[in-house]
């Protein structure tokens, strides 16, 4: 051991490797090892938009506090592709180590005097080790786990239940798979003079009875537990995962063995607006309907949108966000869809938009968005982004729905036969909603003609500048029926005078920034949007502080200017506006470093 | 009504024929697509379709407007411009016991939505599909459309110079299951043509030459009144006969193709063409491209596939609307939900 303190389960570990090389087993196993080890991870896949070939890195965050954020530093890096490497050893943080490849020159730029270099001949170790050659590009990234394993104290018991669980469904791959890890252990042992100050060790408190699971498989379940019938989807990245994760949870819930029928229906459509025409149609027509897309699957949506909008239909759209604009970084993540997805469609569209920051919410919005979408008669988009969606999470289990479903107005022919007569348009319950009636309900009463142009209250063709405005007007009355219907804000307030507006995935780098704050001398209140159109309560949040800092994901600030928009201008001015928007999950530096500069340049007079 | 001084005629179901009408029609005066209306009125009405478990789709354009102008008491759904499969079809999965009859144009079909189209038939949703076809835009005022023919002359002396997208060719190379082109103009083959379409299972594409009065309906165009009529090379006139049960016709062998469609029901063409065999799927290509080559319309049920699978069997969509599960049918029991999030710890 290297002089200096112990660093014990607060380190960021990146695993470089080759696209396709099937290092994805690897990490996962070492980040189960490590959770079993009551260890707090975080791990961030950033992959790139490709099959085989190009690089990819996996980093695992473990943190005693349990942060989930990405730390924003890398300690150990295992370098195993030659591409990269310059970049990886440069991508080590002063202190921390690397793992590499013992074949990769160590000398000019990459010869570091602030990292510690652990060579590894990964290539001859396969060669030796491994009899079947087909399999040595796999195995090596066992033999890494082994090496890591062996220099930071991992007990083998739990790499080795992680082992048996990730090929649980492969045992004869168990095996082999074990020897590898040894292969890795053996050598570092014989081979590497433990010389970096990292190291792990079990822990208690932090991670027990918590699950891990993606953001997409999550939402998958809480469209299952809604009682969505209907999936059409296209495939685009990130949201693949999560309508794939649907149709396996149908078939293996949904089937019946005796029939081959499954209580679902799902078309891969031929692309993303033909999908949510299937949505509204279905939804039109009283089932549950959804589809999920990204970017650019969004903006093809955008004309059935404005149609279910004005025509009043209930559907859900899943928007798992990615880096745009147009095809932009399909594999990383960003926020940069709010703002369109809020207004998607010409004229004036407004959606209720819900923003899910955890696995949990990605589960509970998936089950609220059915019952708003009825509730409302709209298309309800659910924003997820590619970290929650396609990273693997911490979370609590999924806790089994408590209510039924909210089928919203719908009118049996039974209610018909009481009423003199009904207007599809009508506003009777003065909320802006109306009530509707589903194809096949049997009664004479019960026909409407839905369409896209202007309609009366009685749905029928109208050119009328008054019935149109009134319309309008009508529907501006349900949006505003949804503030207080839509998942209310997350406030953790205590009368300061700064504080912080976000929403999503950047809620975890909120978490660890106020952390950050405190020990900085600075305490600020935080609130968090959890969907659109805003509450009421966020007016007032911000109205009780003297300055807010609205952190986004995007380069324009798009919330921030959905705010200014819905604020009145003395509070909208009390608003600054902090952005990332590179693609890689924002950290906490990012929004404790500018806004502690801010907040002590007020302090200290010019 | 309390004087009760008409004998009034009802339908299978029971309905008068006043019950399939709509709102009076705010297309042109002799627009073909009113006489189709017409033709599915008395279609509907003959069938028997309960009008609660019609739903009207259609997209945008004239012939998109008619789901107004028939069976009032119907859903109705206008969509957007050439996405009007998609809702069908969404509409279909939600709940198998509609009969959905979708009601497109030229432009509609051709053009904007021919995407949509040829996935439509690729699937084989079990519904009618009926193409107004005019061979132009009538609410912008006359431009060609994708179904124009080559040389066809617009009104304004402007030739059209480009191919014709041939709706019905196009669905048979597709693996349509069910393809027929007729005339607005000639009800007596289309009514049991259209009911031959409710009664087949998956997508009945009915390609109706429907005359522009307005805008296309003059010398040179060749989707005018008159045209059509010099130029309809008619395959067999055709009958339905509702209902399961034996079929009693007397006719001379080989004059008549008998064909059982899926609900037990039957369609008798009467053959002018002798040779004309209405399964056999090279056949009717080759049909519809002589008589496009001699500038001929053929007219007739083109192709039938009576062993047709749709999209909700194929998919095995149970019987019962999905709409209609409740939590129970569809949610996870307790005892595998815990055993499922045991599985993610």
């Amino acid at each position: 051991m290297a002089t200096g303190e112990k660093i014990v389960n607060d380190l960021t570990i990146r695993a470089a490797t080759v696209n396709g090389s099937g290092s994805q087993s690897s990490n996962l196993v070492l980040t189960h090892a490590l959770f079993r080890l009551g260890i707090p991870v975080a791990p961030k896949n950033v992959f790139p938009s490709n099959i085989e070939g190009l690089p990819t890195w996996y980093d695992v965050r473990l943190s005693p506090q349990g942060y989930k954020c990405r730390s924003g530093a890398i300690d150990i890096v295992v370098a195993l592709n030659a591409a990269t490497w310059h970049d990886d050893v440069a991508s080590v943080r002063p202190g921390g180590a690397i793992i590499h490849e013992s074949a990769y020159p160590v000398s000019g730029a990459t010869l570091r005097t602030d990292i510690t270099y652990y060579a590894v001949p990964f290539g001859e170790l396969a060669k030796k080790h491994v009899a079947q050659g087909s399999l040595r590009k796999y195995l090596v990234n066992m033999i890494y786990v082994g090496v890591l394993a062996e220099l930071l104290g991992i007990p083998s018991e739990a790499i080795e239940a992680a082992v048996r669980e990730q090929f649980r469904r492969k045992p004869s791959a168990v095996e082999t798979n074990l020897a590898a890890v040894r292969v890795g252990v053996e050598y570092a042992q014989t081979h590497l003079e433990k010389r970096d100050p990292y190291c792990v060790e079990p822990m208690t408190g932090r991670t027990e009875g918590s699950i891990l699971l993606d953001g997409n498989r999550a939402a998958a379940l809480g469209c299952v537990m809604a009682g969505c019938t209907v999936l059409a989807w296209y495939p685009i990245t990130p949201s693949t995962s999560l309508c794939e994760s649907f149709i396996s949870y149908c078939d293996r819930f949904r089937a019946d063995p005796a029939t081959g029928e499954r209580k679902a229906a799902i078309v891969q459509a031929e692309d993303e607006l033909a999908a949510i025409g299937m949505v509204l149609g279905a939804g039109w027509a009283g089932a549950r309907a959804m589809t999920a897309t990204s970017g650019p699957g969004l903006s093809l949506m955008a004309e059935y949108a404005g149609f279910g909008y004005y025509a009043e239909l209930p559907g859900v759209i899943f928007d798992v966000q990615r880096a745009g604009p147009s095809t932009g970084l399909p594999t990383r993540t960003l926020q940069g869809d709010v703002a369109f997805a809020y207004t998607l469609s010409h004229g004036d569209t407004k959606h209720i938009v819900l923003l899910p920051a955890t696995v949990e919410e990605a589960y509970e919005f998936g089950m609220d968005a059915f019952d708003l979408a009825e509730r409302f008669q709209t298309p309800v988009f659910v924003l997820s982004d590619l970290d929650l969606g396609m990273n693997v999470w911490m979370a609590q289990p999924l806790a089994y729905p408590d209510r039924p479903f909210d089928r919203g107005k719908v009118l049996t022919a039974a209610e018909l036969e009481r009423v003199e007569s009904w207007g599809r348009y009508a506003d009777p319950d003065g909320d802006g909603i109306p009530y509707r009636t589903l194809p096949g309900t049997p009664s004479a009463k019960a026909g409407y003609f839905t369409r896209g142009s202007g309609h009366d209250e009685f749905a029928r063709y109208s050119e009328s500048a008054e019935v149109f405005a009134r319309n309008l007007d009508r529907l501006a009355r349900k949006h505003e029926t949804a503030r207080l219907a839509v998942p209310q804000p997350s406030i953790d307030e205590s009368g300061r005078a700064t504080a912080i507006l976000a929403y999503g995935t950047t809620h975890h780098a909120v978490v660890e920034a106020r952390d950050r704050l405190r020990a900085a001398g600075l305490e600020v209140d935080y609130l968090r949007v959890r969907a659109l159109p805003f509450s009421p309560e966020v007016a007032a949040f911000v109205a009780r502080h003297e300055r807010v800092y609205v952190v986004d994901q995007n380069r324009d600030g798009q919330l921030y200017g959905l705010l200014r928009t819905d604020l009145p201008a003395a509070d909208a001015a009390r608003l600054q506006s902090i952005r990332h928007y590179n693609g890689v999950p924002i950290d906490a530096a990012v929004i404790a470093e500018p806004l502690l500069e801010a907040e002590r340049s007020l302090a200290t007079p010019a | 009504m309390s004087t009760g001084v008409s004998k009034i005629n009802l339908n299978v179901t029971g309905l008068s024929r006043e019950v399939y009408k709509g709102s009076a029609t705010t297309l042109c005066a002799g627009c073909g697509h009113n006489s189709i209306t017409n033709h599915l009125i008395k279609a509907l009405y003959e069938y028997g379709v309960e009008p609660h478990r019609l739903a009207k789709m259609s997209g945008i354009g004239c012939s998109s407007k008619t789901p107004a102008y028939f069976v009032d008491q119907a859903h109705g759904f206008n969509g957007v411009h050439g996405r009007m499969p998609s809702a069908a079809t969404g509409a279909k999965l939600a709940n198998r016991d509609l009969l959905v009859l979708g009601i497109s144009g030229d432009g509609d079909t051709a053009s904007i939505g021919l995407g949509q189209y040829c996935h439509l038939i690729r699937r084989n949703l079990d519904m009618t599909y009926i193409v107004e076809d005019n061979g132009c835009y009538g609410l912008t005022k006359g431009q060609f459309s994708a179904t124009a023919d080559l040389g066809s002359v617009l009104k304004n002396g402007k030739v059209n110079e480009f191919e014709t997208i041939d709706v019905c060719g196009l669905a048979i190379e597709l693996g349509a299951t069910f393809v027929a082109r007729s005339f607005s103009g000639d009800g007596k083959q289309l009514v049991p043509l259209l009911q031959a379409a409710f009664a087949h299972s998956g997508t009945a594409v009915l390609d109706v030459i429907s005359p522009c009065v307005t805008f296309n309906d003059h010398e040179g165009s060749t989707k005018s009144y008159a045209y059509v009529k010099e130029h309809d090379y008619v395959l067999h006139s055709a009958d339905f006969i509702l209902g399961r049960g034996e079929i009693e016709v007397e006719y001379e062998p080989g004059s008549v193709q008998d064909i059982e469609l899926a609900d037990g029901s039957h369609v008798m063409l009467r053959k002018l063409d002798r040779a004309y065999d209405a399964t056999d799927r090279i056949g009717a290509l080759r049909a519809v491209h002589e008589a496009r080559g001699r500038g001929e319309l053929v007219t007739g049920l083109l192709y039938v596939n009576p062993a047709s699978e749709d999209l909700c069997e194929r998919e095995n969509v149970p019987r019962q609307p999905l709409k209609d599960f409740g939590e129970a049918d569809l949610r996870i029991g307790r005892a595998e939900w815990a055993k499922l999030m045991e599985s993610f710890a």
